[in-house]
């Protein structure tokens, strides 16, 4: 069982599939809502407290934006965690976002200096994309150290 | 007990900054509550289209979202709060057309804030509550004339001030420097009453305000406490005699500066900044100091220097001082040297502050900086408009305060 970083990460579809192929999927375990009652879309359930963000500058520097240091506080460590990642660029909404580009694009750029197997992926847009987007994911997630098939 | 003020939240990061509590506690204390407009996730990306500009974080789409909703009259509120992390110059961006946005499509007022971890509460209280009392109390804040005998006590960071009005006139002042909080205030409140030749007793309404308002306001019994945002657009517009339409009150403080935009009396959009000390009176009073002359005669003296004569351009005080003794130092006239000082404090205000509120004119500068006219004119060149200084104008807290306490006067 190999330990997945998913992007986005609060994909519940994303987390499902590296799962049912035996693996550890590392994301925010939420799920984007219908209606967003809450701060952002992908508020945390429970408060963060402002020593996030320092902690958060082991990721990224002092004068980078709070929020991006709070949101890698969480991220950082299960990236330092993962041993692999599955990207899905350009999704809709209701797949999995992140509230802040800023973050996406540094835990991006970590994932891709980390030197693990990475699989990235456009989000499909038609039947048949959709297909071969399955498909490569289930590919890929197989051909980790003891993955299995769904 | 009355309603609570609703406050519609639009932000990107306070929840992963940590200061969501922060936020809350900030609207709890003066009986507002925060919430988030509900809003359907597949109507972002349609507001944000509307809306025309094109970001890419998902909340700062949200924000714009639920900004348009509010407009829209989707959904209801008492006023606005916006707030995004500091440094993010997407959320600055967001940020700044929405505050723009909302006020000139609606009657909501706006508050707008960049925070970092470090914000508590007590930062955001002065600005919540401003939000809060012109929601509540546009009533209140209706008042265009003094009636009765009442008495204002604005007990400032760096003075205290206590301003005695009768019959829609000033009759009494009191100015002292801020020592012990209460112990300035009695000395102003006793200066004020003797000059206007009456005891505590006639006074029928006191108002308080600035940071030691809850104390001294406790102190006096006073029927009103008001944060300084409210009561210097009053005192403001008041004084200078423009009491409709809109007006732009500029405040540069010993510890923070106020740039308030006004209409009909009532402020809309407004900044509160600490920015550094670089940019407050704190920083004119060093220069005189250094000078050797009183902070009264700094203001006289820049007017006869020239400014750009010195580099000094600096928001840090430490950095500021640093340019005026290397320009003294180098041989640079005292008159010259207290010019760039006053542009220096005017040019910090301007890039950091005034940039956030729409200026429109006359602007009115108060506070006790507004005595400097070397500051003053300063502005005014950086701004391309004559500054209007009030009379009174270093009383403008007591002066508000004093004014709309008269409509807590009995019969009123």
């Amino acid at each position: 069982m190999a330990k997945v970083f998913i992007y986005p990460a609060t994909s519940l579809i994303l987390s499902d599939l590296v799962a049912r192929f035996g693996h550890k999927p590392l994301g925010a375990a939420l799920g984007i809502r219908e209606r967003i009652q809450t701060a952002g879309v992908d508020s945390p359930p429970l408060q963060i407290t402002p020593e996030e963000p320092k902690r958060g500058l082991k990721y990224a520097a002092v004068e980078v934006p709070s929020g991006v240091r709070g949101r890698m506080a969480i991220y950082g460590p299960l990236i330092e965690e993962a041993e692999a990642a599955v990207i899905v660029t350009d999704a809709d909404f209701a797949f999995g976002c992140m509230g802040c580009a800023r973050t996406d694009e540094l835990i991006l750029f970590s994932l891709r200096q980390s030197g693990i197997p990475i699989l990235e992926l456009k989000y499909p847009t038609t039947d048949d994309e959709g297909v071969r987007f399955v498909a490569a994911i289930k590919k890929f997630l197989a051909g980790l150290p003891n993955g299995g098939a769904a | 007990m009355s309603q609570k003020v609703r406050i519609a939240q639009l932000s990107c990061g306070p929840e992963y900054s940590g200061v969501q509590k922060e936020i809350y506690d900030a609207a709890g204390s003066v009986g507002a509550e925060v919430f988030f407009p509900d809003i359907a996730l597949a109507d972002v990306e349609r507001a944000v289209d509307r809306f025309g500009l094109d970001v890419r974080s998902a909340d700062l789409k949200l924000m714009i979202a639920r900004g348009m909703a509010l407009v829209d009259g989707k959904v209801d509120a008492d006023g606005v709060f916006i707030g995004t992390c500091f440094r993010c110059a997407e959320a600055a961006i967001v940020r700044n057309e929405l505050r723009r946005y909302i006020p000139e499509h609606s009657r909501l007022p706006v508050v707008s804030y960049s925070f970092t971890e470090r914000t508590t509460a007590g930062t955001l209280l002065t600005r919540m509550e401003a939000l809060t009392t012109i929601a509540r109390r546009r009533a209140l804040l209706a008042r265009e004339e003094q009636t009765g005998i009442t008495m204002g006590v604005d007990s400032g960071s760096s003075t205290t001030k206590a301003v005695v009005m009768k019959d829609n006139e000033i009759v009494g002042t009191g100015w002292h420097p801020t020592t012990e909080v209460i112990a300035s205030a009695d000395s102003v409140v006793a200066d004020a009453l003797a000059m206007a030749g009456l005891v505590p007793d006639d006074i029928q309404a006191i108002g308080t305000t600035g940071y030691g308002r809850f104390l001294i306001g406790k102190h006096f019994g006073a029927e009103l406490v008001q944060e300084e945002l409210t009561v210097n657009s009053k005192g403001a517009v008041y004084l200078a005699g423009h009491q409709k339409g809109s007006a732009t009150v500029i405040d540069i403080g010993g510890m923070d500066n106020k740039a308030i935009s006004v209409i009909d009396g009532i402020p809309g959009t407004f900044t509160m900044g600490g920015i550094c000390a670089g940019a407050s009176g704190r920083f004119l009073e060093m220069t005189a100091k250094r000078l050797g002359v009183d902070i009264t005669e700094l203001g006289p003296l820049a007017m006869k220097g020239m400014g750009k004569n010195v580099p000094m351009n600096s928001y840090c005080i430490v950095f500021g001082t640093q340019s005026l003794v290397n320009a003294l130092a180098a041989g640079s006239s005292r008159e010259d040297v207290a010019a760039a000082a006053c542009h220096s404090v005017a040019e910090q205000v301007f890039e950091q502050q005034l940039q956030e509120v729409d200026i429109k004119e006359p602007v009115i500068m108060v506070g006790g900086t507004s005595l400097i006219e070397g500051l003053v004119y300063a502005m005014g060149q950086l701004l391309q408009t004559e500054v209007v200084v009030p009379p009174y104008s270093q009383y403008i807290g007591a002066v508000g305060s004093a004014l709309l306490a008269s409509g807590f006067v009995k019969g009123e």
